[in-house]
């Protein structure tokens, strides 16, 4: 279980907040989706929970320990996360940029050898094709799935992934949301997955937070959220799966008709 | 291969040797000082501005002016402050490469090392020094070259090098020597420059073997550089080590050649470490890191007794070895037999037509005349007694290398020179010495002076005996000459000097 208690972050000295008094608490084992548009503090919240950037005030606790208490190395250690910038380090393989936390776990060579084949798998790829490969070698979506795969190579119980699909073709991307769905429920991870994308949260989350100007300004279900958005701006967030679907269904029953004539 | 240029390159292996072994040993304690200052800078903001600062100004300091600062800080002579100042001169490039190249590091890529969980050092180890190490080794590399071309200016404070080559050459007009130390120095930088080039290539490219083989060639082309020193420094022949110190003109180099092959002939393993400032001379020998060497009345008198009183006669002789006995422990074994003395000269076409015979004569013209000296006189108590004995008003004084003043006067750059009374060039040139009627300047006789070590050892004092009041001025002039207007190497007049005084 992830708490964040009144946590709020100022980049400024406190004349704005990115972060403003964020109270959330996320079960184990659930899919978080966290939606906004573009600045509204996404990633800044994300951030906090491992450390990366340290809140102005409030606590954050995993499974009822202060985090801010605990040394951050091994906390992060113990956290996926997928950056929003990918990050991959340019002079290292894509097995050694997938294997970074076990060696610093100090796994055996053949464990990381097997663990790389196994998440190369996993995402997609083709290990003996690529582990070799640099990752100016390789596509941008291909690059986000070993962004994915590091965050996953240590089967942490906390992934925070911000983005994690934003440069992926659909099919690949539907692919790689169905392989998600699987793995957390397989490994019950407690997942925050931030995105753009309003029918992705819808389909994948189990509960969808919808932020404005560093607040909260909305958390359900998805099924209580497209019933009763509940707020004008979770509102006009849904309105785009929304139209796209009735455009989708009109052009379907256009082609239906034109085909029965 | 003319005869010149083999005498030359057979002092090679020697300066070659002490060359790479002063240029590896500081570029390698730069290395191991500048990379962990510079990740530390990188990681406290507050140590950015002063470290670069002061590396900073370090690099501003011209090279052979803290070379000479090193002596008197460190009290001695030789590769240690050598090697000090040439650390200090090369920080920069690498500090503030490194700096650098890890600061411009895309901080997403140091946020994904954080957020995978690196401690600081395992960021700065897997993550920031592999990705700037491009920009880190052109630093090297760039101080890799520095050091080799600042460490020629080791020689005059008494670290053999291939400055060597430069500061003998220079001053015995061999530029023979000269070329062969320049050339020599650069194929130096250029070969280093590469091979770390090369590593780096390697290095970026994966390419285990070739970087494994590239250190491993430059390793072994360091050894093999330095292997006449192992040579030198472990041949255990049981003969006894002495050091040879001289100053940086010609007398000096030829008596210290002579010194070195009468030594060697008498069993001796003899060191000659030329090109030294006077006062670092001096100060090497009562530290026992020079044995030997020739220094002048005069200058023992005026620079290091510091009295200001210009001495007349013959007591100075003795004061001076009473006072070097007691202050230093020092011996001097006695005078040769000539005097080195400071001789005002002017073109003997301009004393025959104004009837100028003594420095009095000249007093009259000197408001319309140029003087030019070595680097030291005008700052000599005997130069304040000569100007005001003989109420000498020069339009201007110029200090010059000794080796540029007789071309100097030849070309009417300067009319009256300082010149000194053994010089070879005096006659050569055409110019005639000036009386000192008033005894304005003082006796500059040549002494042998031992170091307080070599002071008891009976061998060497007899086997230096035999030159002790032995050399006239009229051959010490000539030996001169035979170097800077003959074209004769310093070893050659050096021979023909050594005959000419056993043949008394
Ligand atoms: N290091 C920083 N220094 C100052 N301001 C920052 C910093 N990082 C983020 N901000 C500001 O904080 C606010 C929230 O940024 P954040 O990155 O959390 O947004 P986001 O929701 O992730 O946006 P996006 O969807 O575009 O990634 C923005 O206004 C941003 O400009
Ligand atoms: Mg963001």
């Amino acid at each position: 279980m992830i708490n964040l208690k009144n946590i709020s972050k100022s980049y400024d000295d406190e004349a704005t907040f990115a972060v403003d008094s964020i109270d959330l608490e996320i079960k184990s084992g659930e899919l978080l989706a966290l939606v906004g548009e573009s600045g509204c503090g996404k990633t800044t919240t994300l951030k906090m929970i491992n450390r990366l950037i340290e809140p102005s005030a409030g606590s954050i606790e995993i499974d009822g320990e202060n985090i801010l208490a605990l040394d951050p190395v091994t906390l992060r250690r113990r956290i996926g996360y997928v950056f929003q910038e990918i990050g991959l380090f340019p002079h290292m393989t894509v097995a050694e940029n997938i294997s970074i936390t076990p060696r610093l776990l100090g796994w055996s060579a053949e464990r990381m050898h097997s663990r790389v084949t196994e998440l190369l798998q996993m995402v997609e790829l083709n290990p003996d094709g690529l582990r070799n490969r640099f990752p100016r070698e390789l596509s941008g979506g291909q690059q986000q799935r070993i962004g994915v795969a590091r965050a996953l190579a240590v089967a942490p119980s906390v992934m925070l992934m911000d983005e994690p699909f934003g440069a992926l073709d659909p099919l690949t991307r539907s692919g790689l949301q169905k392989e998600l769905t699987r793995l957390h429920k397989l490994m019950s991870m407690t997942i925050i997955l931030v995105t753009h994308d309003m029918s992705e949260a819808l389909t994948l989350a189990d509960r969808i937070a919808v932020m404005e100007k560093g607040k909260i300004v909305r958390l359900d279900t998805p099924a209580n959220i497209l019933q009763n958005p509940g707020h004008p701006y979770a509102q006009r967030l849904l309105e785009t799966p929304v139209n796209q679907m009735n455009a989708l269904t009109k052009l379907l029953q256009q082609s239906e008709s034109a085909d029965s004539q | 291969m003319s005869e010149r240029l083999a005498e030359q390159l057979a002092l090679l292996p020697n300066y070659l040797s002490h060359h790479i072994a002063l240029t590896l040993t500081a570029l390698a304690i730069g290395i191991i000082i500048c990379l962990p200052l510079a990740a530390l800078v990188t990681r406290v903001k507050a140590l950015q501005w002063p470290v670069m600062t002061i590396a900073s100004i370090l690099q501003t300091i011209p090279g052979i002016a803290m070379l000479a600062l090193m002596v008197p800080l460190l009290g001695q002579i030789g590769a240690l402050p050598a090697l000090i100042a040439l650390v200090l001169y090369s920080m920069l490039p690498m500090i503030r490469n490194t700096v650098t190249g890890i600061l411009d590091i895309d901080s997403s890529l140091t946020e994904a090392a954080r957020g995978s969980g690196m401690t600081s050092m395992q960021i700065l180890r897997l993550v920031e020094l592999p990705l700037a190490a491009p920009v880190i080794i052109a630093g090297i590399r760039t101080s890799a070259v520095w050091i080799v071309g600042t460490a020629t200016l080791a020689t005059p404070v008494g670290a053999t090098s291939l400055g060597n080559y430069i500061f003998s050459g220079l001053q015995t007009q061999n530029y023979t020597a000269v070329i062969v130390g320049s050339a020599s120095a650069a194929a130096l930088a250029i070969i280093l420059d590469q091979f770390i080039h090369l590593i780096e290539y390697a290095a970026s490219q994966r390419k285990k073997t070739l970087a494994i083989g590239t250190s491993v060639g430059l390793l072994l082309l360091a050894l093999l550089g330095m292997s006449p020193l192992y040579e030198r420094y472990n041949s255990n022949t049981g003969a006894e080590r002495i050091v040879i110190g001289a100053k940086t003109f010609t007398e000096q180099y030829v008596l210290s050649e002579m010194m070195s092959e009468i030594l060697t002939d008498a069993g001796f393993e003899i060191e000659v470490r030329s090109g030294m400032g006077s006062t670092i001379l001096f100060e090497a020998l009562t530290n026992n890191e020079v044995d030997c060497y020739v220094d002048y009345s005069g200058t023992i008198w005026a620079n290091y007794m510091q009295r200001k009183s210009v001495p007349k006669g013959d007591t100075v002789l003795v004061e001076l070895t009473k006072w070097l006995m007691d202050q230093h422990q020092v011996l001097c074994l006695g005078a040769l037999g000539f005097e080195n003395t400071y001789a005002l000269a002017i073109p003997r076409e301009f004393a025959e037509n104004n009837k100028i015979v003594s420095v009095s004569d000249l007093s009259s013209y000197s408001r319309n005349m140029k003087m030019g000296s070595d680097y030291e006189f005008f700052g000599r108590p005997e130069w304040v007694s000569l100007r005001d004995t003989y109420r000498l008003n020069f339009t201007d004084l110029v200090s010059m290398d000794h080796s540029l003043m007789y071309a100097a006067i030849n070309e009417d750059a300067v009319n009256v020179i300082a010149a000194y009374s053994t010089d070879g060039s005096i006659a050569a040139f055409d110019l005639v010495t000036l009386t000192d009627p008033q005894q304005a300047l003082p006796p500059y006789d040549a002494t042998l002076l031992l170091s307080p070590r070599a002071s008891s050892n009976q061998r060497l004092i007899e086997a230096l005996n035999v030159i002790i009041g032995k050399i006239t001025a009229e051959e010490m002039r000539s030996a001169n000459k035979a170097v800077d207007l003959d074209n004769r190497s310093v070893s050659e007049s050096a021979k023909q000097l050594r005959r000419a005084i056993f043949s008394q």
